[in-house]
Formats: structure tokens, C-alpha cells, sequence
């Protein structure tokens, strides 16, 4: 995946907690999804399509997403509370449109989230695709970012002449 | 003054509701989708409405559309995670007043919808 569009998840991760959550997010070095990664407890989806096709997901375990949740909405939102999946596929949702919006040159549209809520689960990515995780820590706890984005086959990558295709 | 807020995450509302009355507005009504703020509209036509691009059943920009057909003077603030350039010019074309971008903070969208009051106030005057 080219490493300006990691970038760009990056500066939005940073911005929407710094934004909505009043707090820093320290970063890991992103790495290659592999199949021992930790499981998670809530997953926010949003999905992209247009000329780059993909996904992003925030993976929290549960005690970390209600903190987080609490902090964004002002309100206390435990794991049971109605609005416990609605305020975590929000975040994804800024965290996908800031990106989005640094896509040069790529007319991208996202979905609406989708919230995975269940114990220790796993969000399998498509067989073959290459999937990034960034580890995300924060004063409230940690949790992960995974994405993975191929441009359409139609569209060349920004300052390049070559058709990247599913190398971006 | 009636504000309308139309927005699928119910969080997103309760911020934006918090957000209002701390600058004393409390006449707020609330729709998930664009169906539901037209048949607000229906019901009674608010002095200022926020509005989400991406929502269900009908998305924030169609609902400008349609609204802009039956009122041209209500003040609409686009309040959404859509920032390219491209999406603001689309908005504004469609017929709003402002646009905000989601991360915001309280005091910015405080500082939009006073903006935005004062803006069309001052038109109304002219």
C-alpha cells in the first residue's frame, strides 16, 4: 500500500481523537496484518469504493472502547449502552473521511459504518489482500487501525506513470 | 428559534445538541435521514437545520436539493466528514449556507451556526 495514503490515516487518526477525544494518540510502527494479531472486542467499519476500493477498521477491546466512547459523546456509554456501536462507527467514520479527503487526485467514496460488537473477534480481509495495522496508544488505552486500499485498475498512482493497481 | 439537526449517529446529534444550548437554543428537533427531516419540514419549517452528507434512506445532499426546491431562505450548515473541495462546491451549488467538517470542536461549530445566523440576519435586513 503506497505510504502517502498510510499517511494520510495517520494525520486523520491523530486529528479526529486529538479533535473529539481531547487526547494524543502515539503511534506504532505500521506492519503487515498477520494472522496472530490480537482479537478484538468492537470493530468500527467503513468501507471504501470508487477508484480505490477497501476498508478501514478500529479495533478496540471493551473496556477501552467505553472510554472512549464516554470521552467523545460526554456521556457515560458502557458496552451495553444503546449508543455504544453508534458513537465507535462514527470515529471510524471521521477517521475515513479525513483520510479520504487527503486522497489526491481519487474520486472516493465511503459507506456508512458497520460496527462489529463480540468478543475476541476477528475481521477476516479479503484472501490475498495486503492489510496494514497501525497500533494506537492513547491515555485511555490502546487499540489498532487496520486497512487496506487498492486503487481501481483504471487509475494510476499520483505522480507516477505506472498502473499500480493491487500493489497500492 | 427551531433547529433541526439531521444526522444517522444519534452521538453526533447529542454533541450538536450540547453545543446549542450552551449558546441557548433549546427548540431542537431531530431526524436520522433525509426522509425523516423532509417530513419535519412538513410539520413545521425550522429557522436553521445542520444536515450529514452520508446517511440512509436519503443522503444530506439530495435533501438540500429537495429542500432548496420548496424553500430557498432557510439557513442549511452541511456538517460532515466529506472535506474534499469537490463535496464543499457540490454543497454550496446544492444550496447551502455553510459547511462544517466532522472532527470539529464545540467552539467552531458554535462559531458556524452563530456565523451562519448572523449572515442570513443581516441579508433578511438588507
Amino acid at each position: 500500500m503506497d505510504v502517502r495514503y498510510i499517511n494520510a490515516f495517520i494525520k486523520s487518526i491523530c486529528n479526529t481523537f486529538e479533535t473529539m477525544c481531547a487526547m494524543k494518540v502515539t503511534l506504532g510502527k505500521p506492519a503487515m496484518k498477520s494472522g496472530d494479531d490480537p482479537k478484538a472486542d468492537v470493530s468500527g467499519v467503513i468501507g471504501f469504493s470508487g477508484d480505490a476500493a477497501g476498508s478501514v477498521v478500529l479495533h478496540f477491546h471493551f473496556d477501552v472502547a467505553s472510554k472512549i466512547a464516554t470521552r467523545f459523546a460526554g456521556i457515560d456509554i458502557d458496552q451495553d449502552h444503546e449508543d455504544f456501536g453508534d458513537a465507535i462507527g462514527e470515529l471510524a467514520n471521521m477517521v475515513a473521511g479525513g483520510a479520504k479527503a487527503q486522497f489526491e487526485g481519487l474520486d472516493v467514496s465511503i459507506s456508512l459504518p458497520n460496527v462489529i460488537v463480540g468478543e475476541k473477534h476477528n475481521v477476516s480481509a479479503p484472501k490475498g489482500s495486503q492489510r496494514i495495522v497501525i497500533p494506537c496508544v492513547t491515555e485511555l488505552g490502546s487499540f489498532t487501525v487496520e486497512l487496506g486500499m487498492v486503487l481501481a485498475k483504471s487509475v494510476k498512482s499520483p505522480g507516477t506513470n505506472e498502473n499500480v493497481g493491487a500493489n497500492a | 428559534m427551531k433547529i433541526l439537526l439531521v444526522d444517522d449517529s444519534r452521538t453526533i446529534r447529542n454533541i450538536q445538541k450540547n453545543v446549542l444550548k450552551q449558546l441557548g437554543h433549546t427548540d431542537i428537533m431531530e431526524a436520522e435521514d433525509g426522509v425523516q427531516a423532509l417530513a419535519k419540514f412538513d410539520e413545521v419549517t425550522p429557522d436553521l437545520a445542520l444536515v450529514d452528507w452520508n446517511m440512509p434512506n436519503m443522503d444530506g445532499i439530495t435533501l438540500i436539493r429537495k429542500i432548496r426546491e420548496f424553500n430557498k431562505t432557510v439557513p442549511l450548515i452541511m456538517c460532515t466528514t466529506e472535506a474534499e473541495k469537490t463535496r464543499v462546491l457540490e454543497a454550496i451549488k446544492a444550496g447551502v449556507n455553510n459547511y462544517i467538517v466532522k472532527p470539529f470542536t464545540v467552539e467552531s461549530l458554535g462559531e458556524k451556526i452563530t456565523q451562519t445566523m448572523a449572515k442570513v440576519t443581516a441579508t433578511a435586513k438588507s
